[in-house]
């Protein structure tokens, strides 16, 4: 068997019908993943040992568990949960699944952004009498996420490529496409390299994208580097 | 649930691998060939601009087709696939460690009249090593994560014969799946505190600007 250029035009609309699945669920994730890291973070910080810790070590299972198993339990197992289970479509059980997989690794970086805002900060927010929703919306907030935005963006690509696993519960996503389509023919050559060739030219862009704006925030943020060139040089 | 000696040959296999790689590939960013850089940075981009399960079906189901390359077993291809993966993700590592390791250190060794290989070998290897266990760690937990993935290229790993024992016993369903995660969870532990450890180790001792 050889390359065939006739049954990758074939095999096109098909894969591109997938893209657009992949890339909205992609968004979908992301957002669902960026309010539940919120979420995360402030319950984190309530002040009582016992649930910081309770959601330190659920954070931690979470984030040390495949998502895929993740996936398979919410979509064949809870709705056989007693009391609270109930049957998902494969698109909800997706954007829950990876959201939240993916939400506990953003709380992270949420929780870094917040707790590299000075200490002086807080305590100037606090002399100048500012109510909690200000001290948090006018003060934290502002200088906290502007620095980890490149780092938010790092996990949407990320998370882009692990929405194709989705594709085993049977959301109809760019994999699923080319599986089907290379099920009809018995040829999975042509469709499957399509889609890496696609995920390749959607996200290598996207991650020099990233790039180039990590050097315009370090540049902004970091008194010890006023250029914001990351040393890319060669050893000598 | 006896699949889990399966997971963790994959998991062990496709570490070392990965591990070589990203060592051969992070060398090969940082040679003075225009070649070796510009052949290593392609490569490293291809497998990290594409997605794990992709290049796993990929391997599996496209390369026996395209160059008539049969990577001996299913075992193969996938650690193949997993291991080329994050050896690029962990070249990156390794390049951005050696990197940092602080200039004084290489000039140091220069003016010590050391050979290029000697001033890696013994000056800037033994510092930027300590910088990369961390990550290592991390990526170690991801690649556990990712050996999940083998199951849906038919090899028999925990996931696997949790879903074979699912269809059997449907109303076991919330069970099986809740042990397989609480399984990963108890191989990755062990995992997450030596993470914790090389955290503590990189931050001793090692020169910075």
């Amino acid at each position: 068997m050889t390359w065939n250029w006739n049954y990758v035009v074939e095999s096109l609309p098909a894969i591109f019908q997938g893209m657009w699945i992949t890339l909205g669920l992609t968004i979908a994730c992301y957002l669902f993943a960026m309010l539940f890291g919120f979420v995360w973070t402030f319950v984190r910080r309530i002040p009582w040992r016992p649930l910081q810790m309770i959601i330190a070590f659920i954070m931690e299972f979470i984030r040390s568990t495949p998502p895929l198993v993740q996936l398979f339990f919410l979509y064949y197992a809870w709705p056989m949960v007693p009391y609270v289970g109930l049957t998902l479509d494969p698109i909800t059980v997706a954007i829950i699944g990876l959201g939240v997989h993916f939400s506990t690794y953003i709380a992270e970086i949420y929780r870094s952004g917040i707790e590299s805002i000075d200490k002086g900060q807080w305590e100037a927010a606090t002399a100048l009498n500012l109510s909690l929703k200000d001290k948090w919306t006018k003060i934290i907030l502002p200088q906290a996420i502007p620095p980890t935005i490149p780092m938010l963006g790092n996990y949407l690509i990320i998370m882009f490529k692990e929405v194709p696993l989705t594709s085993t519960i049977g959301v109809a996503g760019m994999l699923h496409m080319a599986n089907n389509f290379g099920s009809k023919n018995f040829a999975y050559l042509e469709p499957l390299t399509l889609v890496a060739v696609f995920f390749l030219v959607m996200s290598y862009p996207t991650a020099v994208l990233f790039r180039k704006l990590e050097q315009r925030m370090n540049r902004r943020f970091d008194k010890n580097n006023p250029t914001g060139k990351i040393d890319k040089g060669v050893v000598t | 649930m006896q699949g889990i000696n399966i997971t963790v040959t994959v998991l062990i296999a496709s570490a070392v691998l990965s591990y070589l790689i990203a060592f051969i590939a992070g060398f090969g960013r940082l040679s003075n060939n225009i070649f070796i850089r510009k052949f290593t940075g392609f490569y490293v981009e291809v497998f990290r601009g594409t997605s794990l399960i992709v290049q796993l079906f990929w391997f599996y189901y496209a390369l026996p087709g395209l160059f008539d390359i049969h990577l001996a077993t299913d075992f193969w291809a996938a650690v193949i696939a997993i291991a080329m993966n994050y050896g690029a993700y962990m070249s990156e590592i390794v390049r951005g460690s050696i990197l940092s390791v602080a200039k004084g250190q290489r000039e140091a060794a220069t003016a010590l009249n050391m050979s290029r290989f000697q001033r890696m070998r013994l000056v800037i290897l033994p510092q930027a090593v300590r910088m990369m266990l961390p990550e290592f760690g991390n990526y170690l937990i991801q690649m556990l994560k990712a050996t999940s993935l083998v199951s849906l290229v038919g090899l028999t790993d925990i996931l696997y014969h949790g879903d074979v024992f699912r269809s059997t016993h449907l109303s076991l369903a919330p069970t099986v799946y809740i042990l397989i995660l609480i399984f990963y969870f108890i191989l990755a532990l062990p995992l997450i505190w030596l993470t914790r450890w090389a955290e503590k180790q990189s931050s001793k001792g090692v020169a910075s600007e």
